[in-house]
């Protein structure tokens, strides 16, 4: 069962009025994968990873999560059930943390799995404090989230969606927002999240992190995938002249 | 009692002399409160300490009261230390100094917020102060805050009604006039609500082409 | 200064400042209930209520609040409508402020990030869901100086009754500037006592602002 095909994307599209962003998209995500996405700014990269939960719907093209398709077309209430039924089994991390500032630590990670899942004040907490020990921030739990640093703040966001047990956990360019000496402790978490054969799609930057990290590596541009591979493929020797040229221009050696 | 809105153009007449009066009044009032305001504004920042007080002091005073009271105090204070003005010149004052007062706090955080580089650079020109602030300051700071004051142009227009308590004969004292004839308040009430609409309207847009023009010439 | 005016007449401003609170109270009450009615249905899904609240917002922000209290007072017989001038003055001028408390009101919800909305949604919240549990909770704290404002201006507007003889702070000073030509001296008490009034609330409005703002 290993090789299940787990977030299966066909024939993806979307367009923003004229502008075509992303084009006849197909991918296929193995349970436990750890898929990168890179490319340079408006290549449809956070766009696809935002379609994967339904937060930008494809214009046109299928979504799945296993047998369940996604992005399913029905009558408005059913639609609204269904997508949030789905969510809870879709974790996502956000550039910008989105914390909820009025709620604290334990606030934000309860929330969810007492109003969704019914879980009691005490399971909830203790879900808490669990989720929060893994990512190191256990003495964290009854602060607000304006006095975190940001790599904390995306440490309790990750906590967060870690909670409501997801099947897959979609990044979309976590450090990006971060200060450069705050990178390596979400660094870290993700790579324990990966060991643990979380299924994970990174949308970033770090060229450095796909590489130890992830299985496989898709290089976008212009809503298109251009190449994908291995990272050792797609870092070290890549097939295409647009992939050569963006790693030029943004790897580090 | 019943409605019947066919007594309304019998008195259009009336109504449209009343709109006339409001209008004029907004627009002397508007200027009014739009020089009162820069000159409130420069002497609140820049006055001697004698200046300052009063004119700090007054300020205080016409925004935390009702400007159906100022009204009150100006037409029958007047006349008290004898200077019997018609009530047209009275609600002109009023109107004039109550939005005065509002526009000179607007105009003086403008003021304060003009980038101090540009006083600096007039400054190192040779420009005395008062030039300085007179040719480079102000004139930015005036155009930077004219939406907002546009805005207290607007509620002056609403509040011109008030004057019909002092006897102007506006719009809202048109109305009354007519109705004290006709008996039909709500016909008149509601067709001088919509006379006042459509001159708001028109002093929008006529507020957004003075934006533009403001804007063109940057 | 006609000290002795001043103390002889004083007790007839505190009855009136009386009159004045009672009115603030009110109308800013009814002003949150329209507010919040009106900014619902300004962010509504069904265009019929977004056309409505529209319709409200434009017509009660474009005309003399004056004229709105005459319509409801002088005209409302005409329709049926038969209310003293305490209940006319309150009711209008509190559908009145109401217009600009549905602006305050959707100003504040539509400011918190929609980076909140997303990350609610994304744990499978259901719209509601997130509006009440994140948005609602941060746009209370953000519309509470605005409102303020509101009701600073919702107080000097309860003057507006004067005409239709409520007796309250400024037509009591109407009414005693006229028996003893003391106009500088009446409008000093009764100013006075509005500016307390403003002042107080504006107080409350500022601890309350301080409260909300634990993190």
């Amino acid at each position: 069962m290993t090789d299940q095909a787990f977030i299966t994307i066909k024939n993806a599209a979307k367009s923003f009025g004229a502008l075509k962003v992303l084009r006849d998209i197909n991918l296929t995500v193995q349970r436990g994968q750890i898929v990168a996405i890179i490319g340079p700014s408006g290549s449809g990269k956070s766009t696809l990873l935002r379609a994967i939960n339904e937060l930008d719907p494809l214009s046109s093209g299928e979504v799945w999560l296993e047998d369940v398709q996604i992005n399913k077309r029905l009558p408005h209430r059913q639609y609204e059930a269904h997508v949030n039924q789905v969510r809870q089994d879709i974790g996502m991390v956000f550039q910008h943390f989105n914390l909820f500032p009025h709620l604290t630590v334990r606030g934000n990670i309860t929330l969810a799995p007492r109003m969704l899942k019914g879980l009691s004040e005490a399971a909830a907490n203790t879900l808490a404090e669990e989720q929060l020990a893994k990512v190191g921030l256990s003495e964290k739990i009854d602060e607000y989230p304006s006095r975190l640093s940001g790599g904390q703040k995306q440490r309790v966001a990750i906590a967060r969606a870690l909670a409501m047990k997801p099947k897959v956990m979609l990044f979309d360019e976590a450090t990006s927002a971060l200060d450069p000496e705050l990178v390596e402790e979400v660094n870290l978490v993700m790579k324990q999240l990966a060991e643990e054969h979380m299924t994970m799609i990174i949308v970033t930057h770090e060229m450095d992190f796909a590489a130890s990290v992830c299985d496989r590596v898709l290089f976008m541009d212009q809503g298109v995938v251009v190449e994908e591979g291995p990272p050792s493929v797609i870092f070290q020797n890549p097939a295409e002249e647009r992939t050569r040229n963006f790693l030029r221009k943004h790897l580090s050696r | 009692m019943g409605l019947d809105f066919t007594v309304v153009p019998g008195y259009f007449g009336v109504l449209l002399m009343g709109a006339g009066w409001t209008i004029a009044i907004t627009l002397c009032a508007g200027l009014l409160s739009f020089f009162g305001g820069i000159v409130f504004a420069v002497v609140a920042l820049y006055g001697h300490w004698a200046l300052r007080l009063p004119v700090r002091g007054f300020a205080f005073l016409f925004m935390g009261t009702p400007l159906l009271l100022q009204l009150f105090l100006i037409y029958f204070g007047l006349i008290q230390i004898g200077i019997d003005l018609p009530a047209f010149v009275a609600g002109v004052i009023g109107l004039g100094l109550h939005f005065a007062v509002y526009n000179s706090e607007l105009i003086q955080a403008s003021i304060l917020a003009v980038d101090k580089g540009q006083y600096e650079g007039a400054r190192t020109l040779g420009l005395s102060r008062g030039q300085a602030l007179r040719r480079i300051v102000i004139p930015q700071a005036v155009r930077a805050v004219t939406p907002p004051m546009g805005n207290n142009m607007i509620a002056l227009l609403k509040d011109s009604a008030l004057v019909s308590v002092i006897g102007v004969m506006e719009l809202t004292l048109a109305a009354q006039q007519a109705i004290s004839r006709t008996y039909r308040p709500f016909e008149f009430y509601l067709a001088v609500a919509f006379c006042y609409y459509i001159i708001n309207l028109g002093l929008e847009a006529g507020l957004r082409h003075l934006e533009r023009r403001n804007a063109a010439s940057r | 200064m006609d000290v002795d005016l001043i103390l002889r007449v004083y007790p007839f401003f505190l009855e009136a400042a009386w009159v004045t609170i009672q009115l603030s109270v009110l109308t800013a009450v009814l002003g949150l209930i329209c507010g919040t009615l009106g900014a619902a249905a300004r962010m509504s899904r069904l265009a019929v209520f977004r056309w409505i609240a529209a319709v409200y917002v434009s017509v009660i922000r474009g005309t003399p609040a004056l004229i709105q209290i005459f319509i409801l007072y002088f005209g409302g017989p005409q329709i049926g409508i038969q209310l003293d001038s305490f209940a006319a003055g309150t009711i209008a001028l509190g559908v009145n402020i109401g217009a600009y408390m549905t602006e305050t009101i959707r100003g504040a919800i539509q400011s918190v990030d929609r980076g909140q909305v997303e990350a609610a949604r994304t744990l499978g919240m259901s719209r509601w869901q997130a509006t009440r549990n994140v948005v609602l909770p941060q746009a209370a704290r953000l519309m509470i100086r605005p409102l303020g404002v509101n009701i600073n201006a919702l107080i000097k507007g309860t003057a507006l009754v004067a005409p239709i003889s409520v007796i309250e702070l400024t037509y009591t000073a109407q009414r005693f500037i006229g028996s003893t030509y003391k106009p500088f001296e009446m409008f000093l008490l009764s100013g006075l006592l509005y500016m307390i009034i403003i002042y107080v609330v504006g107080q409350g409005i500022k601890w309350l602002d301080r409260r909300a703002r634990i993190t």
